[in-house]
């Protein structure tokens, strides 16, 4: 018989235990660890989703944001760009504007200039005329003519009256020290007595003169005392005269200055040409 | 002429006693035992894992895929039973190589007991994914007549799984020790191989067999609701 019974029924409980100890020992253990991997692997699969999501949103985000940026950055761009214009514009018509004020100042100043320049020209050209009289008078001015001029002096002391003549002989009276007479030439005792006298008759006391000469007095006398005055000289009618040319003159600068400015107000919206064509003309 | 490892006896007292099929099997179930135990002591559950845990890993997915294909939808319900089956078989087939070694399953008590847990085993799941009733009915499908032929079916069934796994294992000892006195170089060892291969086509056999039964068994009454839930 090949079958033993006994051994039949040892097997069947040696294959239970088997089984047991494999499910205990094999099984269960392998089947966890391969559950706990793919557990794992899972989560860390539905990990790298969810962190791939967030990445895309993310990106997303960052796209929408760049293209907002570049928005802002034309408008602002095109907003700078426009304010550079405008602000260009300004600085232009300012520069512009000063660049007229200062053509118009300069050509203010050349007006300026040319007329002070005519001024000292006319003024010189005055100054050397009298000059020229002045040296003519002193060359022909002689020692009779100083007689001449003592006696047209002494003339002058006995026709002068009124305040003047009041304040000149207070002035004598009071005076500590003596009159002074000077002369642009060495006056003879005759003509000094002469003055002497027709100063004391004019001024009814004796007066004491101190005679002084002078040369730069032309053809004159001139009688000081404690700080009234008589003169009489040809430099006083020469210097009426120059005042006189002057006035005239200064006259005649306004007159040109008139003149000047009433084109240039008729020719404002082109000055510079206008101004200029007016200065060439006056300077010519 | 020894036909079976029952014939060696190692003690014995009345009935009881202890022969090599006996000690052989405890031989494997140490191995088997002890080897699971120590590699399953320190399972890695990440991506790095040793070689014999991967080894274990291979076998175990490969069972149940195999479960899975034969149409049983829960493997890990059935692994501990028919993967045991296979694993037994397997490593007494591999210890073939092994000098001095006998396979438990070239006795025919061993394939014998194999066959009844198949048997008990059958009816077991049968019964406890379909309940007793819807189980038994199963025998008098489709007419009532043929019970007997089912009964007798699942008898001779059970005969021949003890049968066939006893005579490849048996034979191919037997051809070898034949062999081995008509030729001892070379050839035996061709042979051995050979015997190796059939030992692992004997347990994939074995094993696939119970599965088919079982899946027989639970799955007898399953497609019948789904018309009536469509309805």
């Amino acid at each position: 018989m090949l079958i033993d019974w006994f051994t039949v029924g040892a097997q069947t409980l040696n294959f239970l235990i088997l089984v047991w100890l494999l499910k205990r020992f094999l099984y269960k253990p392998i089947r966890h660890a391969i559950d706990e991997r793919e557990k794992r692997i899972a989560a860390e699969l539905a990990d790298a989703d969810q962190k791939k999501a967030e990445a895309q949103k993310e990106s997303d985000a960052f796209r929408h944001k760049n293209q907002a940026l570049d928005e802002q950055r034309a408008a602002l761009l095109s907003k700078a760009t426009d304010k550079a214009k405008t602000e260009g514009q300004r600085l232009l018509d300012e520069a512009r504007k000063a660049a007229d004020v200062l053509s118009a100042k300069r050509m203010e100043t050349l007006r300026k200039e040319a007329n002070n320049l005519s001024q000292a020209i006319r003024r010189r050209t005055q100054q050397e005329v009298f000059a020229i009289a002045r040296k003519v008078l002193t060359d022909l001015a002689t020692v009779s003519l100083e007689e001449r001029l003592g006696e047209v002096f002494t003339r002058r002391l006995r026709e002068m009256d009124g305040p003047v003549k009041k304040e000149l002989a207070q002035a004598l009276k009071t005076a500590s020290e003596p009159a002074i007479l000077r002369s642009a030439f060495d006056q003879p005792e005759e003509q000094r007595a002469a003055i002497q006298n027709a100063l004391n008759e004019t001024f009814s006391a004796d007066i004491h003169v101190r005679f002084e000469t002078a040369p730069d007095l032309i053809s004159g006398i001139e009688l000081s005392t404690n700080g009234q005055k008589l003169a009489w000289s040809i430099a006083d009618y020469l210097a009426s005269l120059e005042k006189g040319v002057d006035a005239l003159l200064k006259e005649t600068d306004k007159a040109e200055i008139k003149a000047e400015s009433e084109p240039e107000a008729t020719a404002e919206p082109k000055p510079t040409g206008e101004a200029e064509r007016a200065l060439e003309t006056e300077s010519q | 002429m020894r036909l079976s490892p029952d014939a060696i006896i190692f003690w014995q007292h009345g009935f009881f006693k202890l022969n090599a099929t006996i000690v052989f099997t405890w031989g494997l179930m140490l191995v088997l035992a002890i080897g699971s135990k120590i590699i399953t002591r320190r399972l890695s559950t990440d991506l790095n894992r040793s070689p014999w845990q991967n080894l274990l890993e291979i076998l175990v997915t490969g069972i149940e895929k195999q479960i899975e294909e034969v149409g049983l939808r829960q493997p890990q319900k059935y692994i501990g039973f028919l993967g045991t089956l296979f694993l037994f078989v397997a490593a007494a087939a591999l210890c073939t190589v092994i000098p001095g070694y006998e396979p438990p399953t070239g006795s025919l008590s061993t394939t014998t007991a194999l066959a009844l847990c198949v048997f008990i085993a059958v009816p077991f799941f049968g019964i406890e994914e379909q309940g007793v009733g819807s189980y038994l009915t199963s025998y008098v499908k489709p007419t009532f007549i043929m019970l007997p032929f089912n009964i007798i079916s699942e008898l001779s069934r059970t005969l021949a799984l003890a049968v066939r796994l006893f005579g490849n294992m048996m034979s191919g000892a037997m051809i070898i020790g034949i062999l081995l006195t008509i030729m001892p170089f070379i050839f035996p060892i061709i042979m051995t191989a050979l015997g190796l291969l059939t030992g692992m086509v004997q347990a994939y056999i074995f094993s696939i067999l119970a599965a088919v039964y079982i899946a027989a068994a639970t799955r007898v009454r399953k497609p019948k609701p789904e018309p009536e839930a469509k309805e």
